[in-house]
């Protein structure tokens, strides 16, 4: 419509471009983009020496191994146990299936608090669960499996969600094709099923890998929170903040931003090679 | 016939392993809440939820729900307006940065408020001069929980919106109708449901946000703490059957969800988010 517009935009019958458009970024710049530079600029504010000091502190860095070895475990729990669930909902149908369906979700809106004392409940000494494994000396609330627990409990839907509808919508005749010239079950399930379904899987893992490292709610309760064993990176943010410690928090924010970034980066381009190879329009 | 014997074994094994595992590591953690609330009785529950600081609570999470939720609407239609019915330059990237909140730490996420509106922040001496408050303090409380639920109408909106694709709304702007009648009359009608899923997904974490809340709020009772930061204050205290109790009325609001969710997928045909669709957006 408007010829000066027409280099940014394609021209349209449509109104409301400039107004939906401008709410838009005035909304992401003033929630999202602002408050993040915030934390970034920190480190200018106060010395990039005190702020790399305070992100390779010891007890820092004993946090981010505890995180992201945690969430590492729970990643790979929740993608073995996320593939088989979202296996059963995509491929076969039987009595109660609605409901499991329904029930994937729950991680997604159960209050992460509600979780986290919950699962402690459960597996601590005297739960429905802890009470059977404590006498075998299996200890998992107030260790570091109670936080690779609470981790793949918040993780597993990200990885049904994301393998379910690749593998519900796989072509049939592509695995009838494979029988009729002679593929077994195994072989159809390794070389066909799995290749197709290997990408969403990895993406489902990853974003429940960047959901873990991130979780706070959940795993505070039943983590212990012994400086240096079961300390999570978010924790120990807030623990600095207490402190008013603020260039200690910002400097661990930015590290596990910078994690956040590597993680999006990852699953981005996953997708992008998947549309890649599918041809579909993005 | 032995394979076709064995493979029906096969499929009977993968599904009752899969519902054993939904039940025990999904649903019994639900059931134990509902048990560790009633475990001193029916009369101890009632009194409880009806404790002044849990009534408190409960009206400062609805109040910050019914701010964020709105803002998230107007923003999700906003801007699934701009970038599924325009093409312009930066529209992947403008996608690409709506989905930042999701990647972003909860925690990290209300740090990054206190970084500008905290008394040691770019606005914090600012503000102080003019005796506002918003870190410890419900404005703080709100732009977290906003935050993090930023991105949650835009992603159902935009993939939805995408696919129906925009031939009514033009035809209707041919014929001469206004924005604001293009959109209440073409618009609105085809995604209100997809609207409607959106919100709920947002009213649920806004209603159950803990990390990036907890940062923000100063845990002051009565003032500043929504119900989940209640729950965990009880919890602190040792009054374990209290918390509980309190984190029973958010695993009600949370299986209401679920229902609402799955209604909505079965009825009006929306697949729901899935991750998969998540990323294609």
């Amino acid at each position: 419509m408007k010829i000066t517009r027409g280099l940014f935009k394609r021209p349209s019958p449509l109104p409301g471009f400039g107004i939906s458009l401008g709410f838009t970024i005035v909304s992401l710049v003033g929630v999202v983009l602002i408050p993040l530079l915030a934390i970034v600029l920190r480190g200018f504010r106060f010395g990039i020496g005190d702020f790399l000091h305070a992100a390779l502190a010891p007890r820092a860095l004993a946090s981010y191994k505890v995180t992201l070895l945690s969430a590492f475990e729970a990643a790979l729990f929740a993608s073995l146990a996320g593939f088989l669930v979202a296996w059963v909902l995509a491929r076969y149908s039987f009595p109660g299936k609605r409901l499991a369906d329904a029930i994937v979700d729950l991680p997604f809106a159960l209050p992460t608090a509600v979780a986290g004392i919950s699962l402690t409940a459960l597996y601590s000494e005297h739960g429905w669960v802890g009470h059977f494994l404590e006498p075998h000396g299996i200890h998992i609330a107030f260790s570091q499996a109670g936080i690779v627990l609470a981790m793949s409990f918040v993780g597993l839907p990200f990885v049904v969600r994301s393998v379910q509808p690749v593998l519900q919508d796989l072509d049939p005749a592509v695995e009838e094709a494979a029988a009729s010239l002679g593929a077994n079950p195994a072989q159809r399930f390794l070389r066909i099923l799995f290749p197709t379904a290997l990408p969403a899987l990895l993406t489902g893992t990853a974003l429940a890998f960047a959901r873990a490292a991130g979780e706070y709610g959940s795993v505070i309760f039943i983590a212990g929170n012994m400086p240096m064993k079961t300390e999570i990176a978010a924790l120990l943010i807030v623990t600095k903040l207490e402190e008013f410690d603020y260039t200690g928090a910002a400097a661990i924010a930015f590290a596990m931003l910078l994690l956040s970034f590597a993680v999006m980066l990852f699953v981005n381009l996953l997708q992008w090679r998947i549309h890649a190879r599918e041809g579909r329009r993005v | 016939m032995t394979l076709r014997l064995s493979a029906r074994a096969g499929r009977a094994v993968l599904i009752a392993t899969a519902l054993l595992f939904v039940a025990f590591f999904l649903l019994l953690p639900l059931a134990a809440v509902f048990a560790q609330a009633f475990s001193r009785g029916a009369s101890f529950y009632l009194d409880a939820i009806r404790q002044p600081d849990i009534l408190s609570a409960l009206r400062l999470t609805l109040l910050v729900a019914a701010i964020a939720v709105p803002f998230n609407l107007l923003f999700g239609i906003a801007a699934s307006w701009a970038i599924t019915r325009f093409d312009f330059i930066g529209k992947n990237l403008l996608i690409t940065l709506i989905d930042v909140p999701l990647a972003v730490s909860p925690v990290v996420a209300g740090m990054m408020y206190v970084e500008v509106f905290g008394l040691h922040g770019w606005l914090g001496p600012w503000l102080s001069d003019h005796d506002l408050r918003v870190i410890y303090a419900v404005p703080g409380i709100v732009l977290a929980t906003i935050f993090v639920t930023f991105p949650f109408v835009a992603r159902e909106l935009i993939p939805f919106m995408q696919a129906q694709g925009s031939d009514e709304e033009q035809a209707a702007a041919v014929l001469g109708a206004g924005g604001l009648s293009i959109f209440f009359r073409v618009t609105l009608p085809n995604i209100k449901w997809a609207l409607l899923y959106g919100a709920i997904l947002a009213a649920s974490r806004a209603i159950g946000e803990f990390g990036a809340v907890s940062v923000v709020s100063g845990h002051i009772r009565g003032k500043t703490t929504t119900m989940p930061l209640e729950i965990e204050m009880l919890y602190n205290e040792y009054q374990f059957s209290a918390a509980f109790a309190a984190a029973s009325l958010l695993s009600l609001a949370a299986v209401i969800t679920l229902l609402i969710k799955k209604l909505l997928e079965m009825t009006s045909g929306l697949h729901g988010r899935t991750a998969q669709e998540d990323a294609e957006s």
